[in-house]
């Protein structure tokens, strides 16, 4: 017989372990929270990455005059040459391996063939007549100054990280909180742990707990990501970046504590948080702007918690906002994140 | 139930239950029980599926809040709110309870532990159940009889002064409880020690026989030894006094009626013989 003391022996660290250690002994939900996300930010990176200026292709008719046609072309950078043979020109051009046709026109002016109700074709076409013109001695009048600097979090996978970080807390928050709840019911796990002094509260806060833990995994797993492979920033205050990641997070979860409040089967509470998640899949925002949507629906998709935790996310990581330029979304979570919370008090079932 | 024998005999029953009704939507799970049981004594509820016995545990449990009646504790009532006092003296196992799967035994021990004030150390919990070999294997790698001692475990980290288990075993009942209370349709239809309830048959033997052809049950009724004949699935049954000499006697009963005998078996009487006599119907009956 011994009294047990020390923070390892009170009822809220053993709760919070045990939540934890059944987490990472699950591959399946270890993927979905961790791994998911980036291979999702790798995907869609990947695919709507930014490969520099576009550069086109010149074919050059082989014959007198092409020498000197192709060291003119060749000085514009955004012009790729080749010569081709007089036979294979026209055949070049229709199956669209070079965008213009150069005919040296030795005597005399050269020939373009190009079709001009294509914008490549046509930009391919103006860079080819301005490179011959300056070989021609043609001198820059205006002298206009051109800034090609890319903007600071203008690139899709700037606007796509916010979003990802945004739906992993959603999910982590409703599966992470949702699942065990309503499996431990039905196992009469909950039931079992009634008949013990053990506090309710701590039974609650502990899921809470665990679900902060993961919080800092999955953010940081996810942004780490976006910065290392795509050199994603956070511009605006680490501080408020963290404080809308922390209280997205209680606000899911309380969502996720809602959901589960009453359901007696795993069926009936996964059924549950898809009918919840859908929406916000579909509505907030995660994949592309939110301000596609018609005015008249902006009401309802802009009071969605995860098109504020969303907004908010991307004024400080891409516009660099500070705390005040957030407060709205911020104020969005809150109140998600209370009422919830309330509601799953009031309807919480032990049975 | 049990409640271990305290060094002072307490004068106090362990649980004391008076006109204990429980409703639900569409039955009566519980009709008027009352029961007294001692500090010191192994107690068994038995009786078939639906018979109020769940229930029953479950309102000593303070997990059901009764309709009627009075019940007490060690003492003390449930109150719905302060009872965290009264929880730190039981020992409680629920037979639906599923563990967690994909923790370890002494994880989970220790999570119990931690819900206690008082109670041994984990480890000796697990030698008490002699799980010590499984300490670190997951739950879900358990065969049935290591979960139902790990379940057992988690009823023994406080080290309580009431035990409250289910078991599902009748013979376990018969041989370990002092006194069995038998239920059926939400009452108490029989209450005393195993001994008593059978001696109560009038007989101690069960002999057990099937036979081809119609049989004449008013004539073996009348057979000397013999105090009871019921028909059972696939044969007879007879409660008899003397097996040496009722059987015999059976055995020329049925030659003299030109039945051919199938099988024949002897069993000392048991609490199912018991219940079966009282109500017609086995205990296992859904």
């Amino acid at each position: 017989m011994s009294e047990r003391r020390g923070l390892a022996a009170t009822p809220l660290w053993q709760l919070t372990r045990v939540r934890m250690v059944g987490f990472l002994r699950e591959p399946e939900a270890v993927f979905w929270v961790f791994a998911f996300p980036v291979l999702m930010a790798l995907a869609l990176g990947i695919a709507f990455r930014s490969s520099g200026p576009p550069r086109s292709r010149i074919g050059v008719v082989d014959g007198p005059g092409a020498a000197a046609v192709i060291t003119a072309l060749q000085a514009a950078h955004d012009l790729e040459v080749i010569r081709v043979a007089s036979s294979d020109a026209e055949a070049a051009l229709r199956r669209g391996r070079i965008a213009v046709l150069v005919r040296p026109g030795d005597p005399g002016a050269p020939v373009l063939t190009f079709d001009p109700n294509r914008a490549e074709t046509r930009l391919a076409q103006l860079a080819t007549v301005e490179a011959l013109e300056h070989a021609a001695g043609r001198r820059d009048v205006v002298g206009a100054t051109l800034d090609t600097r890319v903007r600071a979090g203008s690139r899709y996978i700037d606007f796509l990280i916010p979003g990802l970080i945004g739906l992993n807390l959603l999910g982590t928050g409703m599966w992470g909180i949702g699942f065990p709840i309503a499996t431990a019911r039905q196992q009469k796990l909950l039931k079992r742990m009634l008949a013990t002094p053990m506090r309710r509260s701590d039974y609650l806060l502990s899921h809470m707990l665990a679900r902060l833990v993961w919080l800092v995994m999955e953010v940081v797993a996810v942004l780490g990501f976006g910065m290392l492979a795509f050199g994603v920033q956070v511009r605006g205050s680490w501080l408020a970046f963290a404080l809308v990641n922390l209280l997205g997070a209680v606000t899911f979860s309380a969502l996720g504590l809602l959901v589960a409040s009453r359901a007696r089967t795993i069926e009936a509470v996964s059924g549950l948080m898809n009918v919840t998640m859908m929406p916000m899949w579909l509505l907030s925002g995660s994949f592309f702007s939110a301000d596609r949507f018609p005015t008249a629906m902006q009401w309802l998709v802009q009071a969605l918690p995860l098109t504020a935790v969303n907004n908010a996310l991307r004024a400080i990581m891409s516009e660099g906002a500070g705390l005040l330029t957030v407060a709205t979304p911020l104020g969005i979570i809150v109140a998600w994140g209370v009422a919830s919370f309330f509601a799953a008090l009031a309807l919480f079932r032990w049975e | 139930m049990s409640a271990p024998a305290p060094s002072v005999p307490r004068v106090d029953p362990a649980i004391q239950v008076r006109g204990l009704a429980k409703r639900y939507a569409d039955v009566v799970a519980v009709n008027g029980v009352d029961l007294e049981i001692r500090a010191g004594e192994c107690f068994g509820l038995l009786g078939p599926n639906g018979a109020g016995k769940t229930t029953t545990i479950e309102i000593l449990e303070g997990l059901t809040r009764p309709d009627e009646g009075e019940v007490q504790v060690l003492g003390q009532r449930w109150t719905g709110g302060a009872d965290r006092a009264l929880r730190e003296r039981l020992g409680i196992q629920l037979q639906e309870t599923k563990l967690q799967d994909k923790v370890s035994v002494l994880e989970t021990i220790e999570l119990f532990r931690s819900f206690y004030r008082r109670g041994p150390d984990p480890d000796e919990v697990l030698r008490r159940v002699a799980l010590e070999e499984k300490r670190n294997a997951w739950v879900v790698k358990l065969s049935g009889g290591q979960r139902q001692r790990l379940s057992l475990a988690c009823a023994l980290v406080n080290d309580p002064e009431l035990l409250l288990l289910t078991t599902h075993y009748m013979d376990e009942a018969e041989r370990l409880c002092d006194r069995v209370a038998i239920m059926d349709h939400g009452r108490v239809i029989a209450l005393g020690t195993p001994a008593e309830l059978i001696a109560s048959l009038g007989a101690e033997h069960v002999v057990e026989f099937s036979a081809a052809g119609t049989l004449d049950v008013a004539s073996v009724e009348r057979l000397s030894s013999v105090r009871q004949v019921r028909r059972e699935a696939g044969g007879f049954a007879l409660i008899v006094v003397e097996p040496h000499i009722a059987i015999p006697a059976l055995l020329a009963e049925l030659a003299r009626q030109n039945v051919e005998l199938h099988r024949l078996t002897t069993h000392h009487a048991t609490l199912e013989d018991v219940f079966v006599s009282m109500t017609g119907r086995t205990l296992r009956d859904e």
